[in-house]
């Protein structure tokens, strides 16, 4: 359905800066920015992931080569990264998964001043701590182990 | 009940950032007698001020007006809304300042504008509440509501908005109780617990504010948004409406519900407690089934 015809001088849309900013709206705010570059990110390296698997077919020493550029300190960094982001994908999206199937959200009543939403409440921040925290441990284990 | 504040003459601040708790306290000091006086004291330090106050000027009728913004200098007290600063600064210092107003006291929604870069109602933010009694030069910025295309200034489009929310049917619809064509009069039998079911969502005064901060909005203009997919709830979870299919299927759409990801900024800056965020999670909980719709269509009594 075509809403409304907007003449170009008149578009006020905030477009990608919109959700790249993640400073202004509280910390549910902050956790969907992360979702979404954790997600990106992902992403990127699953397809980087495919790639360095498939060099296998051009023989051992193709993907012993390839396997060299992991163990060099910016690959470390680069799987440390890796690690952090599929731990608070995983972690979140769980929270996630809760939140849109109608859990942990509490009851709809009759709002009074000052308005909390109920729905932005402990539940959702502890979710969102223990995302960051889970993500932050997997990270410090996995430089442990790659930095041996 | 949140009236009550405004019996004693505490001004509703807009600003959610933890001001509103403060003053809440504050408040609850004031009626708990004189141990509190302290932090009242300490509140009505804020002295007169005078800010600036950077204006966002725009004219889409005027192709060689260039957008920008005007800065004005204006006094301020302790309980001086936005919105009275704006009225001040077009009354004695540029009349060609165009902004929307009416109620003055947050149940009109026309004066929802970005306030220092958050969408917030001009009349519900008070200037003590945005800047700090140490800061030598403070500076508020009112500029247009995000996601609504420009008209003039501070004032913009609302016509989307209101076509995505008429797009939702937001009225009752109930073919086997039709109450139009009949001779007498008649009401639904509701308990007070169907009521609470809707009755927040049906708060919304639609001032555009949830619209303007959802991350979603801003990438796709098709997408309802908070205030459209909260009223579809509020009438899907209505006892008397009975046209639940109906919606589904006009939400239930590629840009529809399932682009909702639960930033909640919409709940955050919601000047009147409607908490789209809940009533959009709760729509898509029984849209995927994991909820089940237990509504039984209210009776039609006679009078």
């Amino acid at each position: 359905m075509v809403v409304n015809d907007i003449g170009e001088n008149r578009v006020n849309r905030e477009g990608l800066k919109g959700w790249l900013n993640p400073t202004r709206y509280g910390w549910e705010r902050v956790s969907y920015w992360f979702q979404r570059l954790t997600g990106i990110f992902l992403l990127v390296y699953f397809i980087g992931h495919v790639y360095e698997t498939s060099s296998l077919t051009n023989g051992i020493d193709a993907w012993n080569a390839m396997l060299e550029l992991t163990q060099t300190t910016g690959g470390h960094i680069f799987l440390i990264l890796v690690i952090g982001a599929s731990t608070f994908h995983s972690a979140n999206g769980i929270r996630l998964i809760f939140v849109q199937s109608g859990k942990g959200l509490g009851k709809p009543g009759r709002p009074d001043y000052p308005y909390d939403p109920v729905s932005l409440n402990k539940t959702q921040r502890s979710g969102i701590w223990i995302a960051l925290i889970l993500s932050a441990v997997a990270m410090l284990y996995g430089a442990n182990v790659l930095f041996e | 009940m949140g009236w009550k504040f405004n019996m004693s003459g505490k001004d509703n601040s807009g600003d959610h950032s933890g001001n509103d708790n403060n003053e809440e306290k504050i408040h609850k000091k004031e009626l708990n007698g004189p141990k509190k006086t302290k932090s009242v004291e300490s509140k009505s330090k804020f002295t007169d001020k005078t800010i600036t106050l950077k204006i966002f000027r725009i004219n889409q009728n005027n192709e060689k007006s260039n957008s920008h913004f005007d800065e004005y200098k204006v006094s301020s007290k302790r309980w001086t809304t936005v919105l009275d600063t704006l009225l001040d600064v077009k009354s004695y210092q540029d009349h060609s300042i165009s902004l929307r107003y009416s109620c003055r006291m947050a149940s009109c929604g026309s004066c929802g504008m970005k306030i220092n870069g958050v969408p917030r109602l001009a009349c519900y933010t008070k200037i003590s509440d945005l800047i700090s009694e140490d800061d030598p030069d403070p500076t508020i910025t009112c500029e247009p509501l995000a996601n609504f295309p420009y008209i003039k200034d501070l004032v913009t489009d609302f016509s989307q908005f209101f076509n995505h929310h008429r797009k939702i049917m937001p009225y009752i619809q109930n073919t086997k109780n039709d109450t139009i064509d009949s001779e007498n009069l008649s009401e639904y039998v509701q308990s007070p617990e169907d009521l609470d079911k809707f009755l927040q969502f049906s708060y919304c005064i639609k001032c555009g504010l949830c619209y303007s901060s959802c991350p979603t909005v801003a990438t796709d203009m098709n997408f309802p948004g908070p205030q459209a997919l909260s009223q579809a709830y509020r009438y899907f979870i209505d006892t008397r409406d009975s046209a639940n299919k109906t919606r589904f299927n006009i939400i239930d759409d590629r840009h529809g519900i399932w682009r909702c990801h639960f930033a909640g900024s919409c709940s955050h800056v919601c000047p009147k407690g409607v908490d789209p965020a809940l009533g959009i999670q709760l729509l898509r909980s029984h849209l995927l089934g994991f909820n089940k719709n237990e509504k039984k269509i209210a009776k039609l009594r006679e009078k």
